[in-house]
């Protein structure tokens, strides 16, 4: 039995200890904005948040997970959340769509971090989140645009 | 579109799959399941009136259109409701979209007869379709709102959502007259408007589908739930033809929530209570797999055969103008020749194939799935399946990325998951989901190709002769020409007096299948570095040598000049960066790329930044335009630098997921800056063209920097990078 | 292994241990992680292809210094495995495999050595070694430990000689501000250094056993802790 919070609530999963929080999110919670794209922790579509951290859920057990807080993009919250995903709607970023909350959570750490990232912060960021309809430069304005906002 | 509240019900199957409830079984509790997320358009606004096939409107005066067409990135929800939008006159605010229902007849594709996406005709087929089911709906709400006014219909206005009648001082909302309008007779030719008084057409709109996609609501395959749902993955060969000579399933039925095991004619199936287990499961199969039948062929082997048809039998004629042999062999000629090597692509949507599968109480069948091509995947569920296909309903989802994958001739894939429905007794709703790996090694790739250039410069420096030979299977699987094995190259731009074009087709125990614009995925690469090479050896310059071998109403020529323009081409560049161009024609669309490229700290190309210019005719949605020249170069430049297929010793797929079939990554992307040339020509698509030129535009360059022509793809392992 | 061949890897490569003590905890922002403490020692005992001769094998070698010398040299059986190096580059991107290519996906060192804002090592790596099950037989399994981290640039050995490297740990500037005694004890105990020796599914340990390691340095320390020559 794992006891975690997600998204705020207290959850208890008691299956298989090495399933991945990927598969609870998704299976045992039936929140779905977190996806499968590898199993391998290298696309980054599986990315959640443990205790305030980027986090590839694909490749973490939910035994891990024992008194750990997981926000999911369904919840992701604050004024970095916001200002994310306000500039990622005005310039429609997505296209297929399959990646981003994967690239949401990505950049929302990033900016909770480093308010101001230059180009070269936001590729070492977001670099290990795939998108195959190649929506990178809209990812790199849409930080940009998101780190203004916040100044202000 | 698609919002649905997530619902959380009971962790009632995952708890199953721990043992620790009795009855776990294919057959499930024996009732009708009920669908908790993924709801077709109907289900969703029962309310709303059907004005015709496309456009639905709701007394909340909501405007439902039914797209035709599956968005999976390229924009089409968007386009095709900005079409109807702009001739009904609607408020974009009222304007929503959803997936139609397959109907190879309603919902054909005007350009292939069936229902389906691709080749880039999305907006193309439909543009007057769309118009005109946006007008024939104005048309009958304006003579409900004359009717229920008694006023003449001539003098009603709408505007922005409104319908008016000035001298009367009447004015409705669409949703007040929707019940009445929608009885009203439509008119059979229904006046379109001058595009000069376009409102919505040509301006930026935003994104029908980004707000979902931006807070996780969006609605995949993957994402569909039923009560009661198994999940099942397939445990497939590992060489292209072999099939399943036995199996020990001991230990995968040890693994807690492994509900059954069934071989099919694709592999063997395990079903599970939740996804872990499947994969858990399938991990402990044992199988012994029958190679009888099996493609044994290395990559290398191939590559090797392919080059030895190019001198062996004639292959089929795809173009022939002029003496080719004779200007080859002409005075002061100098020749220039080449071969190019081509690999398995895969496409690698972010989201695997998947399917969920449900028997209604009604013996119906309902699947939910990323349906390019929905009639071909309702034909094969309801052969496998044993049912009427009248009795299968395709539920369209968004699907994240296809890039070709998804759309198949027979739908193999949906067979599949058809076989693993039926294997299951389909007492319960079945979610059949692949891996990467399934993905990555499941064939149906860009087919190899190797192509045999030579070329001839007379002594005023002119190019005279074209000899090109292409050796690759036929994706449409044909005996007599294939014109997807050489279009872009049959039908190239520039005037060449002699020119010769021809194919070789072999057959291969490899299914292969259109990627990411297909033919011109290898034709473009060719004719544009070799043409290069051409006009280099010829001492011009690229652009300029170019627009001289150029018919004058050649469409590619504004391209051409517009992207030159943009990237002052000819100023002074950056120590170690070197620029190379490329123009193509896809799907008739226009496309000029210049990539201005580094060696990197790795040894190989850094693309810094991509000028591009498009001539697409009318630009719908400038917006989605760019977005698809952005993502088709991503999306180019990451195969021509990372990606290939092998097969191993044996046959085997080498490659299994992304970490050795690599992606572009943001920290690869250029900055790309795109222009779109201003037309009144019929409106062309977008999805496919960008693709095709980047390849060769970053290979120029590389051949500039490096001295060495790229030969063999993708460059980074050519390059021993 | 010879002198020659070892001197050979070195220009390939680098070496392994030293991680723990640099300090994750100088990240600026308050959401950084601290550096968890080095947990207790992992040795295991299995018998691997190559092993570390013991000490005992080198009482035979009178002259102290050469001793000494041979026997920092066995050690580098374990500094110059790929295991160790891949997480000492001499550049801003960890290694990995056995072929020591970047790492992928491209993550870079950042400020604290463990990644960058969005981007840092426990994206991925867990307190321990995690199993992954059903994907590809090339991955099967994704690295793991409560300190894991990259070695700080000064603790890079890529391109390096057995020598340099011997000086390097050697030299407190270099080496975290270890006496020779920390040092002894941080080779043969430490947690992220004992991962070579079980460093999960699908990934070759390195030889011997840590026990077995520390051993070596403890008889190097006592005589002389000399090093070859650079």
């Amino acid at each position: 039995m794992v006891s975690f919070t997600l998204n705020g609530e207290e959850r208890r999963f008691d299956g298989d200890p090495e399933t991945p929080l990927l598969w609870v999110i998704r299976d045992a919670e039936r929140l779905t904005g977190t996806k499968y794209g590898c199993g391998i922790a290298q696309c980054g579509a599986c990315t959640v948040h443990v205790d305030g951290m980027t986090r590839r859920s694909c490749i973490t057990p939910i035994a891990d997970l024992e008194g750990s807080s997981v926000t999911t993009i369904e919840a992701v919250s604050g004024r970095e959340a916001e200002a994310v995903q306000t500039a990622w709607t005005a310039i429609d970023v997505p296209q297929c769509g399959y990646c981003q909350s994967g690239q949401i959570m990505s950049a929302v750490s990033l900016l909770q971090m480093n308010p101001a990232p230059s180009d070269a912060d936001i590729d070492a960021a977001m670099a290990g989140n795939i998108c195959r309809c190649a929506t990178y430069q809209r990812i790199r304005q849409a930080i940009h645009d998101a780190a203004s906002s916040l100044e202000g | 579109m698609g919002r649905h509240e997530i619902l959380r019900p009971s962790r009632r199957a995952f708890l199953q799959g721990a043992g620790l409830v009795i009855g776990v079984t294919l057959a499930g509790r024996g009732m009708a399941a009920n669908l908790i997320q993924g709801e077709p358009a109907d289900v969703q606004n029962p309310e709303a009136k059907a004005f015709n096939a496309f456009v639905r409107i709701a007394p909340d005066s909501s405007v439902t259109v039914l797209s035709k067409h599956i968005e999976f990135g390229q924009g089409p929800y968007t386009g095709l409701t900005t079409l109807v939008a702009e001739e009904l006159d609607a408020d974009w605010s009222q304007m929503r979209v959803e997936a139609a229902p397959a109907d190879d007849e309603i919902y054909k594709n005007l350009a292939f007869g069936l229902q389906g996406t691709g080749g880039s005709t999305a907006i193309a087929n439909s543009y007057d379709q769309m118009r005109k089911a946006g007008a024939t709906a104005r048309a009958m709400l304006v003579a409900a709102a004359a009717d229920e006014w008694g006023v003449p219909a001539e003098e009603i206005t709408v505007s922005k959502g409104v319908i008016s009648h000035q001298a009367s001082g009447h004015s409705s909302d669409f949703g007040s007259l929707a019940d009445k309008a929608a009885t009203m007779d439509a008119p059979s030719e229904p006046t379109l408007k001058d595009p000069k008084d376009f409102v919505l057409i040509g301006k930026d709109r935003p994104r029908l589908d980004t707000p979902s996609k931006v807070d996780g609501t969006a609605v995949f395959t993957l994402d569909v739930l039923a009560d009661d749902m198994l999940i099942a993955v397939v445990a497939h060969p590992d060489r292209f033809g072999a099939t399943v000579a036995s199996v020990d399933e001991t230990e995968a039925r040890k693994v807690p929530g492994v509900v059954d095991i069934k071989t099919i004619p694709q592999g063997v199936a395990v079903y599970a209570e939740n996804t872990f287990a499947a994969l858990k499961g399938r991990a402990a199969l044992k199988i012994d797999w029958n190679l009888d039948a099996a493609e044994t062929r290395s990559s290398e082997e191939i590559y090797e055969e392919y080059r030895q048809m190019i001198g062996g039998a004639q292959g089929l004629e795809a173009a022939n103008e002029g003496d080719v042999d004779g200007a080859m062999n002409g005075d002061g000629i100098t020749t220039l020749s080449v071969d190019l090597v081509f690999p398995f692509l895969a496409h690698a949507p972010m989201e695997p194939l998947d399917a969920v599968l449900m028997r209604q109480a009604d013996g119906s069948i309902d699947c939910y799935n990323g349906a390019q091509f929905p009639g071909q995947d309702k034909a094969a569920i309801a052969e496998v399946c044993g049912v009427d296909p009248a009795n299968v309903r395709v539920n369209t989802q968004l699907a994240g990325g296809s890039f070709g994958r998804r759309a198949q001739f027979g739908s193999p894939y949906m067979r599949e998951a058809a076989e693993v429905f039926k294997a299951s007794g389909m007492t319960r709703p079945v979610k059949h989901m692949w891996t990467r790996e399934d993905d990555i090694r499941g064939g149906f790739y860009r087919p190899i190709y190797v192509h045999s250039l030579r070329g001839a410069i007379d002594g005023a420096g002119n190019i005279v002769a074209w000899d090109q030979s292409i050796v690759g299977q036929s994706i449409m699987n044909k005996d007599e020409l294939d014109t997807t094995s050489v279009e872009g190259a049959s039908d190239m731009p520039y005037r060449i007096a002699n020119r010769r074009v021809t194919a070789h087709q072999p057959k291969l125990g490899v299914p292969i299948l259109w990627w990411r614009s297909v033919g011109h995925t290898h034709t473009g690469f060719a004719v544009e570095t070799f043409i290069d090479q051409l006009l280099d050896k010829a001492g011009k310059d690229p652009v300029s040598g170019r627009l001289a071998l150029l018919p004058d109403d050649a469409r590619e020529r504004a391209v051409l000049e517009k992207v030159a323009e943009m990237a002052d081409w000819g100023s002074p560049l950056p120590d170690g960066r070197r620029r190379g161009v490329a123009v193509h024609k896809s799907f008739s669309t226009y496309v000029a790329e210049i990539a201005e490229v580094s060696i990197g700290e790795d040894g190989g190309p850094k693309v810094h930044k991509v000028w591009c210019a498009v001539d697409c005719g009318v630009a719908v949605n400038p917006n989605i335009i760019r977005a698809q020249m952005e993502g088709g170069i991503g999306y180019g430049l990451g195969a021509i630098l990372y990606d290939e297929v092998t097969l191993g010793d044996g046959g085997r797929v080498v490659q299994s997921n992304f970490h050795d079939y690599r992606s572009l990554r943001i920290s690869e992307m250029p900055q790309v800056e795109v222009a779109i040339i201003e037309s009144s020509a019929a409106p062309t698509g977008v999805g496919e063209p960008g693709t095709p030129p980047i390849g060769p535009a970053v290979a120029n360059a590389w051949r500039r920097l490096t001295g060495q022509p790229v030969t063999r793809l993708p460059i980074m392992s050519a390059a021993g990078v | 292994m010879t002198k020659t061949t070892l001197t050979r890897f070195c220009l390939l490569a680098s070496a392994c241990a030293l991680l723990s003590a640099a300090p994750v905890a100088g990240w600026s922002q308050d959401r950084a992680p601290a550096a968890p403490e080095p947990s207790q020692p992992v040795v295991q005992k299995k018998a691997e292809t190559v092993q570390l001769r013991p000490v005992s094998d080198f009482d035979a070698i009178e002259d102290e210094t050469e001793r000494s010398i041979a026997i920092f040299e066995e050690t580098g059986k374990v500094l110059l495995h790929p295991r160790c190096v891949n997480c000492h580059p001499a550049g801003n991107v960890p290694l990995q495999t056995m072929a020591m290519t970047p790492h992928q996906p491209p993550v870079v060192r950042g400020d604290a050595n463990f990644g960058v804002p969005g981007l840092m090592c426990n994206t991925c790596h867990g307190p321990e070694n995690v199993k992954v099950v059903g994907q590809t037989e090339d991955i099967l399994s994704i690295p793991g430990n409560p300190n894991w981290h990259l070695a700080p640039i000064e603790m890079a050995w890529q391109g390096r000689s057995l020598g340099e490297i011997c000086e390097q740990i050697k030299d407190t500037d270099r080496n975290g501000g270890k006496t020779l005694a920390e040092l002894i004890e941080h080779m043969a105990e430490d947690d992220l250094v004992g991962w070579g020796w079980n460093p999960g599914e699908g990934r070759e340990p390195v030889p011997g056993t840590q026990e077995a390691f520390g051993d070596l340095y403890k008889a190097w320390a006592a005589t002389g802790a000399h090093c070859p020559a650079p």
